[in-house]
């Protein structure tokens, strides 16, 4: 059914399918392992059960999630090797030990602190299981750290040389990791984490205060998600922008594909809202526009001037249309997350945050926002810096391992049917873990004694810290 | 950097082994347990046997991605030869890796499916076990390069050798996971493991035995190494080596003693593993390329050495402490999920 193809396509779509489905994880997971840091201090300092309880609910849909994203994150060590060998070759000494350091601060921190947060609380005691619950975020922000370096460096490189035998060799190593569009990916990377998982939480709690609006968990933690959503998402709005002008500054060819650009409009330049880009007749077909707004977005004047496509070689352009789109969809969902934390605080300043239907209808709705915001985003970032993988020095169709068409074929079919089956089931179970009330068990699943064992060794720290 | 680009790569080429040789017995006993998980005789057998991993998996898989990802910044051009002349049987590993991922987690979540991972448990360990013995083999028996790239085709890995190595390494993992298990458990299940022991350990020395019989005919430098003297002096200590690990091994089972089979079979592994060094260095990729030859510039090697100088003894050190922290016999009555 692939026959027809070649493998440099099929390695494109498989390296497009294993990735986009591997950023799902951390894109919660990152959100999460913060916020579980922050339930577990707050139990810790409060003493209030309904974090605890908190703690308890989210720790079990983590403990899914960070298993799908290990498992996902495995493969993704190996595609560069697999498919990308001759990229691998030539960035290895680069961004090879980038990566390295990725493992070693980060996964093993992870990892090696995963068994004692999960299960081990009552074996080390409560400030060792903060500590370790603590390293489990740390972990998860030091991955994205080093993964976002990585991919920076690829988009802006700098402090580089290109030896002999055509590797990029490193020069300058703070100049390779702090490269110029890494600051501003990190934070709306991270950003972008926080609010995938405010969402998440918002919706799953809206959907137990829809049925029981007394529910004393869900609205904490509904709280908690609308008070993210108020704070950060504005904040997330301005470093998405700043990150914009940055790519503007670097990668202009990707802003004008980004704003459906083709040509540079005198000393007003729109903003379209809509319009679908069409790179045989180089316009902007169907366009809804406003004048002036993109002159001011992007060069913060009324009459500044923006290169458009038409200034580039075509062999620079990236796929238009999808760039277009996905850019567009990432930015309406911002708003609209913005939208939601508004209406909340309104609601809240009305004392009404709980018995609103329609916000928490909304809220609800909105749960799985962040994830395709966060997969529209990327795809603008990874599809607009076509047709490189090292930005403006080496093409992806440069990159390609000498593997056969066939091979690439069979692994990507597996992987399609595998992602599927496998992250389908999972995705079933975190949701139906999201579908029980916090503090409900489950009598119909051996669970294990975890929550009974939890509550024992809890009353005696708790009398303890009474003294 | 005082060190120069030599004593580097030498180092790294010792880290990526060690890193191989610490992901080779630690996720060793992990696939070994669900190599033999349809070998248990109850449902509540098999809970216990995936919780004597479940706080240490995690972490215990992490040391492939540091192989993968080490080689990758250190030795680019080994990274770059290496996957794709071994395309399918990494790409199978991997998937066989997500089925026995999920499963520890996903098993715990259903009551109507919870058969289903189990098979998917056995099966992904099964796998992938199969599948890094074969990536062994095949590399012992050589890679063609050509220019800086691979040069064969996509199915050169496979040849009865590295299907021999895949066996071995099942029935290997399958021996570190009876092992491990006879350490962690008492009662039936300790006795019906230590069963198991006795003929998966006769099994693995079996396989090993040929292994190590057909290795030095496969490739002429590997014959020089072991057969030439002088060297040959000193290669002798490695059968000499594993014949008192061999002695430990049964006798630390028919004394009924808990740790030392464990060990001794840990150790099966870590002599087989120098004994593939003394045949491999100062290849990385057999026969073609040597440690300096793959090597990435110093200026790599250096700054990604200090990272594992200061990291790699403190990820060893709360390693060791997860595993003090889940230390002991296993309590059937204390799931941890």
């Amino acid at each position: 059914m692939l026959e027809g193809f070649s493998a440099e396509t099929l390695a494109r779509f498989q390296f497009a399918f294993v990735v986009s489905f591997h950023i799902l994880f951390p894109a919660f997971s990152i959100g999460l392992a913060s916020y579980l840091a922050v339930l577990n201090a707050l139990w810790l300092k409060k003493r209030d059960e309904t974090y605890l309880r908190l703690f308890n609910y989210w720790k079990k849909i983590f403990a899914v999630v960070f298993g799908m994203g290990v498992v996902s994150g495995i493969v993704m060590s190996y595609q560069f090797g697999t498919n990308w060998s001759v990229f691998s070759d030539r960035a290895g000494p680069v961004i090879g030990p980038l990566m390295a350091y990725e493992v070693l601060s980060a996964f093993f921190l992870e990892a090696g602190f995963l068994g004692i947060m999960l299960f081990g609380r009552e074996k080390v005691g409560e400030k060792l299981h903060m500590f370790a619950t603590a390293m489990v975020a740390v972990g998860t922000l030091g991955s994205a750290f080093w993964i976002l370096a990585v991919n920076s460096w690829m988009q802006t490189p700098q402090g580089y040389a290109i030896a002999e035998n055509g590797q990029f060799v490193p020069e300058d190593w703070m100049a390779i990791i702090f490269n110029p569009s890494f600051p501003y990916r990190l934070v709306h990377m991270v950003l972008a984490a926080y609010l995938t998982t405010a969402f998440v939480v918002a919706a799953v709690h809206a959907l137990h205060l829809l049925r029981d609006r007394t529910d004393g968990d869900s609205r904490r933690a509904f709280s908690m998600a609308m008070w993210m959503a108020v704070l950060v998402t504005p904040v997330q709005i301005f470093v998405g922008d700043e990150h914009g002008i940055n790519t503007l500054q670097y990668q202009p060819v990707k802003v004008a594909a980004m704003e459906g650009y083709f040509d540079r409009e005198g000393d007003n330049q729109p903003l379209a809202l809509f319009g679908i880009p069409n790179a045989e007749t180089g316009r902007l077909d169907y366009a809804v526009e406003v004048p002036y707004l993109g002159s001011l977005i992007l060069t913060r004047s009324l009459n500044g001037q923006i290169q458009g496509l038409n200034e580039f070689p075509r062999a620079e352009w990236p796929p238009l249309v999808i760039v277009f789109f996905s850019f567009r969809i990432m930015v309406a969902i911002g708003f609209a997350m913005l939208g939601l934390g508004l209406w909340a605080a309104w609601a809240r300043w009305k004392g009404r945050l709980y018995d609103q239907p329609w916000l928490l209808r909304a809220a609800l709705v909105m749960g799985p926002s962040g994830f395709i915001a966060v997969l529209a985003g990327w795809i603008t970032t990874e599809v607009g810096r076509q047709p490189y993988t090292i930005y403006g020095l080496m093409r992806t169709a440069e990159s390609l391992a000498p593997v056969e068409a066939p091979a690439v074929a069979t692994s990507l079919l597996a992987f399609i049917v595998v992602y599927f089956f496998v992250f389908g089931a999972g995705t079933f179970y975190v949701l139906r873990l999201m579908n029980a009330r916090p503090g409900a068990p489950r009598p119909d699943l051996h669970d294990g004694p975890v929550r009974g064992a939890v509550i024992g060794p809890v009353t005696q720290h708790t009398s303890k810290a009474g003294h | 950097m005082a060190l120069g680009f030599e004593t580097l790569a030498f180092i790294w080429a010792g880290l990526i082994a060690f890193a191989v040789l610490v992901y080779v017995i630690l996720d060793g006993f992990d696939l070994g347990i669900g190599i033999l998980f349809p070998m248990a005789r109850s449902e509540s057998d098999r809970d216990l046997m995936m919780n004597t991993v479940a706080p240490v998996w995690d972490g215990n898989e992490t040391w492939l991605v540091l192989g993968g990802g080490g080689l990758f910044a250190v030795f680019p051009l080994a990274y770059a030869v290496v996957m794709p002349a071994l395309y399918m049987p990494i790409t199978l590993m991997l998937l066989a890796l997500i089925f026995r991922g999920v499963s520890f987690e996903y098993r715990w979540r259903t009551r109507r499916w919870k058969r289903v991972w189990d098979h998917a448990f056995f099966g992904g360990s099964t796998v992938a076990a199969f599948c890094q013995g074969v990536a062994l083999g095949a590399l012992v028996q050589g890679i063609t390069v050509t220019g800086r790239a691979y040069g064969g085709g996509w199915f050169d890995w496979l040849t009865p050798f590295s299907i021999l190595t895949g066996f071995a390494v099942v029935i290997g993992y399958a021996l570190l996971g009876a092992t491990w298990l006879v350490l962690k458990t008492v009662g039936d299940i300790q006795e019906q493991m230590r069963g198991y022991a006795r003929w998966l350990g006769a099994g693995t020395l079996a396989l090993i035995g040929v292994v190590s019989l057909i290795t030095p005919f496969l490739v002429p430098v590997y014959f020089d190494r072991w057969f030439n003297l002088p060297g040959s002096l000193w290669t002798m200590g490695v059968p000499i080596l594993m014949l008192a690990l061999v002695w430990s091994f049964f006798s630390g089972l028919r004394d009924g003693k808990d740790l030392q089979p464990f060990l001794s079979a840990l150790g099966f592994f870590v002599v087989s593993f120098v004994g593939i060094g003394i045949s491999f260095y100062p290849m990385i990729v057999p026969p073609s390329l040597t440690i300096w030859q793959a090597a990435a510039p110093a200026k790599s090697l250096g700054f990604a050495l200090v990272g594992a100088v200061v990291l790699v003894p403190v990820i060893l050190a709360y390693t060791a402490y997860a595993y003090w922290v889940f230390r002991g016999k296993i309590d059937p009555s204390q799931g941890y999920h």
